[in-house]
């Protein structure tokens, strides 16, 4: 093969084929509702976290529901569980139980942080 | 009394529906709770998709309104109505009762109240207006902030009232986002100075020619689109108003400062709506009024003799309303 000089970055690329989406199953039964999220964002526009941070909560839970799972743990721990997000929701989504269910479904893939699996664990 | 037939709002499709059977030859009284007719019509400034004048549109219905066949009762409300003896039976807030062989409903929708959105804050701070608001601006020609200074700034709102389970509508209205899209252009044109921005959960640019406005916004006139739904408003001391969105596209929160937020809100059905689908046990989702069927038999219903038309059924467009009319005025004839 000719070489042109670049090549297509592969880390950038989202191979949904390996995606291993177990954990994000584990919430669809779930009664908080996230999977009729229509990703509108208004949950992030008002996050009490979102505002002093660069936290967004949309995108965090997108994440979960692509079944990419890095880095969501310790973004989550951001969360303070105000609860401002569910009030706001035009689907009704109960956003702070979701976190909660997120934050259950992951600690256990966080083997090496004992702050963050304590994080986690409190809830 | 005797009437023949009984419309029931003097809309766009109660008189598109009265001039179709008066012309057909059928004696028609037409009820209607405003002395005026045409009431959201009146207050519409251009039309999508070809920003026709609406005023052309009103003065047409209201020339219809006039063929001898038709009476018209302006300022007079149905506050019941009931089945006896295989004919309609009609109560006026007179207290009188009219009698007819058939009814068409055509009491139409009512804007969303949009104070009941209060994280908005409509009605609590001047810089918060609605879709209608802003048509009426259009109308007189003169877009104003809330100190009556020309807006250097203004930020369109979709979906207020609609898509949203916390009020109770999870339906879409149909009509707002072509209708932002619209008077987003009609502002630039006025203020070709000014930024104007939309902000939108998903566009819904259904329609022929409703696309190339939408384009059109973006290339002739620099509307720029933001992918997110605001959460919240607040006013400055300056009289703007702050907003809180996240731009979804880039995963970050945003602040943004307007003179002028514009709330688009959608279409609920009227209480005649309500109450009548209600009385008549054909009250649908949402409180519209239910056809008995959405393709064959969209102007009847499962009563003998009222027939539905426009948008008492469920959110439309002028077009649809108008062609509906025609459809529910064929129905009956073809039930004589
Ligand atoms: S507010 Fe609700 S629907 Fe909107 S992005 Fe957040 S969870 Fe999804
Ligand atoms: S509960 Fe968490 S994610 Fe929701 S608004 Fe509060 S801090 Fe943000
Ligand atoms: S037409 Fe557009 S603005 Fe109106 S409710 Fe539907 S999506 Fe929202």
């Amino acid at each position: 093969m000719p070489e042109f000089g670049f090549s297509i970055s592969k880390g950038r690329t989202i191979d949904f084929d390996l995606l291993d989406s177990a954990r994000t199953a584990a919430l669809e039964g779930d009664d908080s509702g996230l999977i009729k999220c229509m990703d509108c964002g208004t949950c992030t526009a008002t996050c009490s976290a979102g505002a002093f941070s660069d936290f967004s909560i949309r995108k965090i839970h997108t994440m979960f529901r692509r079944g990419q799972y890095d880095g969501v743990a310790e973004a989550l721990s951001k969360c303070m569980l105000c609860g401002k997000c569910t009030l706001v929701c035009p689907r009704s989504v109960n956003l702070r139980h979701a976190i909660i269910r997120m934050r259950q479904t992951l600690r256990t893939s966080v083997p090496d942080d004992d702050d963050l699996r304590h994080y986690l664990n409190v809830l | 009394m005797k009437h023949n037939i009984v419309i029931i709002g003097a809309g766009p499709s109660g008189i598109e529906a009265a001039h179709c059977l008066a012309v057909s030859g059928e004696h028609v009284t037409v009820f209607e709770k405003m002395e005026d007719p045409l009431e959201n019509l009146r207050n519409k400034a251009f039309l999508f998709p070809d920003f026709t004048s609406a005023s052309e549109l009103t003065e047409t219905f209201r020339t219809k309104l006039q063929h001898p066949y038709i009476t018209y009762r302006g300022g007079t409300s149905i506050t019941d109505m009931e089945r006896m003896d295989g004919r309609w039976v009609l109560t006026t807030d007179r207290g009188e009762k009219i009698d007819t062989d058939d009814v068409i409903l055509a009491t139409g929708y009512r804007p969303f109240d949009a104070s009941r959105k209060e994280e908005l804050g409509y009605g609590i701070y001047n810089g918060v207006v609605t879709s209608l608001d802003m048509e009426k601006m259009l109308l007189r020609g003169r877009v104003v902030n809330s100190i009556g200074d020309l807006p250097s700034r203004v930020a369109f709102l979709q979906c207020v009232g609609s898509r949203d389970s916390k009020v109770g509508n999870n339906y879409c209205s149909k009509v707002c986002c072509i209708t932002a899209a619209k008077q987003a252009v009609e502002v630039k044109k006025l203020l070709p100075e000014a930024e104007v921005f939309i902000f939108y959960m998903d566009l819904r640019m259904w329609g022929q020619g409703f696309e190339e406005i939408y384009r059109s916004s973006q290339q002739d006139y620099g509307i720029r689109y933001i992918r997110g739904r605001i959460s919240e408003a607040a006013g400055t001391f300056d009289g703007k108003v702050q907003i809180k969105a996240e731009d979804t596209l880039t995963g970050l929160p945003m602040k943004m400062s307007t003179d002028l937020l514009v709330l688009m809100v959608g279409m609920e059905p009227s209480e005649g709506t309500r109450m009548l689908a209600g009385r008549c046990g054909i009250c649908g989702e949402y409180g519209f009024a239910r056809s008995e069927n959405r393709h064959l038999y969209d102007n009847v219903t499962s009563r003998e003799g009222l027939y539905l038309c426009g948008s008492c059924k469920r959110p439309m467009c002028l077009e649809d309303v108008i062609s509906d009319a025609r459809s529910a005025a064929m129905e009956l004839l073809k039930s004589r």
